[in-house]
């Protein structure tokens, strides 16, 4: 029972710490927040509670999601619900302390949360008890947010919630409970059977089985074995483990602490990728205090069960992210990938039975531990069960970090939650899986979201990450784009995919060039087929899968260019000219002052022309002009 | 930097790395040398008793290994896809121009600056984004661009 006591004292500290007896201030502090400008935010909050003795807590935090809104900070004030503030200024943060000082909420309050959800726990707690003033019960609480409707949090319940570089909160939460609990005599085999029941599929891409990999590691011959938390987000576009691991790193430590006790398993490797280094800092941070309660090393919380974590930095190579690859690369090797069979259940670092899962699979275990398997089972779609994390970019209004039930419509993602496409521009399709993936057209809008729909749309889930393009974004730069992408990442070991990759890129610079020939279309689709039968690895077997997708949906888009020489969205550099309408124009003078190479005249007031002989296509004129008078 | 003052920065990093962990020990020598230096690769491969040509595989095969002298200020574009739908080659493409760069060139000349793509830096929310050193910047502009280069290169003469 000892065990148990040690987290609830921790439980009850956190408590405090979720809800002071004091007022307290949260920052949004992910790298999102951080680049909006929340370091700044932080400062201030710091040094003038100081200076002028303002007696707050000020606390970080993960992502929320909301990252259009970002710089967050939200104010707990005793007997008041918590209020959110967005985009908030140094300026901003100081009358939000000056309010605090005054016992008062300063204005530009943008959302309210009433309930702190304990998702483990099956429980909430309010902030506040009794009738709200008019001031605060006008504003919307987070769950009637258009954007957060429809979402369901399970892999990013405490982001956002949570001090990250707190373990109280963390175990507050219900964390670590599940895993304490398996350890007071749960077997091993039935965690396996549980995690197989719930039906979890692997959320790095592929979509493979979490238990069915999970028990060939605990039936594989040999003592020593090991996981592995892949956590190399590569995709472009794609940012959802970066935020859990940043905003939740506890989570991740006890799904691994789940999995080593299930699979028999008592070393685990974290390998995040060079360009995450807050992620590793709070990583780092997170390991020493599960290790400092005991929670991590030798004889785990004084049972017989002994693990650690190793974090690994990557070096920078998306093929890494390929769990053969990224093997090696532990290993200290090159990142090639190698054949499988053998699989890494049997064989895989060192040669020794490894289960590697990524980040989001990660955090969802300890919440099937608690929950159980058919709460699990009871979300989601017939093949694809629970949620899924999707980052929702490019040109949509509500920018952020979603996560929904499987089987949800796009059109629900992006136009319910996202808000629909901005400037009342035409959507015309989604970019789904990264490189590996697919572009969706508009007409599938109301397609459902999971595994096995979108591969047979032509794209596949990937990590998640979902670019809506607008009628401003061209098909075929964005095929060459993810070519381009891939001919870099190629690890060279397969001809097909070294060399097939550049030609079909070196293809597509000519039909973007406007140098296309009849025919182009076809001969692209057959290199496809050659990349993706000779290649040994899933970078090679996808890369034609952005083209592939695109020619399938967009055609005419590559006989405009091929046949008219004329790109329709007026991106490819070589097939447009800029020019003002001089309708539009207001003579403004923007755009005159942005070029660099003093290609705009005219004077004020009147409608201004750009000189083509000497414009160089930079698109300073475009990104400044708040008329959408510079046309293509 | 003499042979004998590299010989003790390498001392140092096989102190705290394990040796068979060959790319956390680039990892340790690239931050102290600002890239890995030839000698030193040399010197590496004759403690660690690896080939030279593997640490060679090793430092051109990762992207983050350079071989190359690099700027005081590193400048990361970001070219994910999010970042590439709203114009980041155009970001640097201007880069480019206002840091003189011609050719192959991504370092400047006075060791000021050097300048790479990266392929996202997980921050697609505030696209299109510029990272310099460890500043991630959102929502970046044309416009905006050369008055961060002016901030960085002002910081270096007050200092």
């Amino acid at each position: 029972m000892n065990r148990l006591n040690n987290l609830e004292k921790l439980r009850e500290e956190g408590m405090q710490s979720l809800f002071p007896a004091k007022t307290k201030i949260l920052v949004g502090m992910a790298t999102c927040g951080q680049a909006a400008g929340a370091n700044e935010v932080w400062q201030v909050l710091q040094r003038e509670a100081a200076r002028k003795k303002i007696d707050v807590l000020v606390t970080k935090t993960g992502c929320i999601g909301m990252c259009q809104h970002e710089p967050l900070v939200d104010v707990i004030k005793p007997g008041y619900p918590r209020i959110t503030y967005d985009r908030v200024t140094a300026e901003k943060a100081a009358q939000l302390l000056g309010g605090a000082a005054a016992g008062k909420f300063s204005k530009g309050m943008m959302a309210r949360i009433d309930h702190e959800e304990f998702l483990l726990d099956d429980t909430s707690r309010r902030y506040h008890a009794g009738k709200l003033p008019a001031y605060l019960s006008s504003l919307s609480t987070y769950k009637r947010l258009p954007f957060y409707r429809k979402q369901q949090r399970i892999a990013l319940r405490n982001c956002g919630y949570i001090d990250p570089e707190n373990i109280a909160e963390y175990v507050a939460k219900g964390g670590y409970f599940s895993f304490a609990r398996l350890l007071q005599g749960g077997a091993p085999e039935k965690v396996v059977s549980l995690v197989k029941k719930s039906r979890l599929r692997g959320r790095g891409g592929a979509g493979f089985p979490t238990g069915i990999k999970w028990e060939a590691c605990r039936s594989a011959a040999g003592e020593e074995k090991y996981l592995i938390c892949n956590a190399d987000e590569g995709d472009p576009g794609a940012y959802m483990d970066r935020s859990i691991l940043e905003g939740d790193p506890h989570s991740i430590i006890e799904g691994m602490l789940i999995g080593g006790f299930a699979v028999g398993a008592r070393k685990g490797y974290i390998y995040v990728r060079a360009e995450y280094p807050l992620a590793i800092e709070r990583l780092e941070r997170a390991l020493a205090q599960a290790r400092e309660q005991g929670l991590l090393g030798d004889a785990v919380l004084a049972s017989q069960f002994d693990f650690d974590i190793e974090i690994n930095r990557g070096a920078g190579a998306f093929v890494c992210g390929e769990e053969t690859a990224l093997i090696q690369s532990i290993q200290g090797n090159w990142g090639e990938p190698k054949p499988r069979p053998p699989f890494p259940a049997l064989s895989g670092l060192w040669g020794k039975p490894t289960v590697i899962n990524n980040v989001e699979t990660w955090a969802n275990v300890p919440a099937i531990v608690a929950k159980g398997a058919k709460w699990f089972a009871g979300i989601g779609t017939d093949k694809s069960k629970g949620t899924k994390v999707f980052s929702l970019v490019g040109k949509v209004n509500n920018i952020g970090l979603v996560e929904v039930p499987m089987g949800i419509t796009l059109k629900e993602i992006i136009y319910d939650i996202g808000g629909g496409v901005p400037k009342g521009r035409r959507f015309k399709a989604v970019q789904t899986g990264g490189p590996s993936g697919g572009c969706i057209p508009g007409e599938l809008i109301d397609l459902p979201v999971d595994f096995d729909r979108l591969q047979k749309a032509g794209s596949i889930m990937g990590s998640g990450g979902m670019i809506v393009m607008d009628d401003r974004t061209c098909m075929v730069d964005v095929a060459k784009y993810f070519l381009s992408f891939l001919e870099d990442e190629s690890c060279g070991k397969c001809v097909p995919c070294r060399v097939g990759i550049r030609r079909m890129r070196e293809l597509l610079d000519d039909i973007t060039a406007g140098r296309g020939r009849p025919g182009d279309a076809d001969y692209l689709q057959h290199m496809a087929e050659v990349i993706k039968d000779g290649s040994l690895c899933g970078l090679g077997k996808t890369a034609p899968n952005p083209v592939l997708a695109t020619l399938r949906y967009f055609r005419d888009e590559y006989e405009a260019h091929i046949r008219e020489k004329r790109c329709p969205a007026g991106v490819c550099k070589s097939l447009i000219t800029y020019a003002i309408d001089a309708e539009r124009c207001t003579g403004c003078g923007a755009c005159l002052r942005a070029c660099p190479e003093g290609a705009v005249s005219g004077s004020k007031k009147k409608p201004h022309r750009i000189h083509i002989e000497k414009c160089i296509k930079c698109g300073a004129c475009f990104e400044v002009c708040a008329f959408d008078a510079i046309v293509t | 930097m003499t042979a004998a003052a590299d010989k003790k920065v390498i001392d140092g990093i096989l102190r705290k790395c394990e040796r068979d962990s060959l790319i956390a020990i680039l990892q340790a020598v690239q931050s102290h040398y600002n890239y890995l230096p030839e000698q030193v690769l040399t010197l590496l491969s004759e403690r660690l008793e690896v080939p030279l040509s593997t640490l060679f595989s090793l430092a051109t095969f990762y992207r983050s290994f350079s071989l190359e002298p690099r700027g005081r200020h590193l400048i990361k574009v970001c070219l994910g896809t999010a970042c590439h739908v709203k114009s980041a080659e155009n970001l640097f493409d201007k880069a480019r121009r206002d840091l003189n760069l011609s050719g192959e060139e991504s370092t400047t000349k006075d060791l000021r600056f050097t300048l790479e793509k990266v392929r996202c830096l997980g921050c697609c929310s505030l696209a299109p984004v510029v990272c310099v050193n460890e500043n991630t910047y959102g929502s970046m502009t044309q416009e905006r661009l050369s008055g961060v280069f002016e901030k960085y290169r002002q910081e270096d003469v007050r200092k």
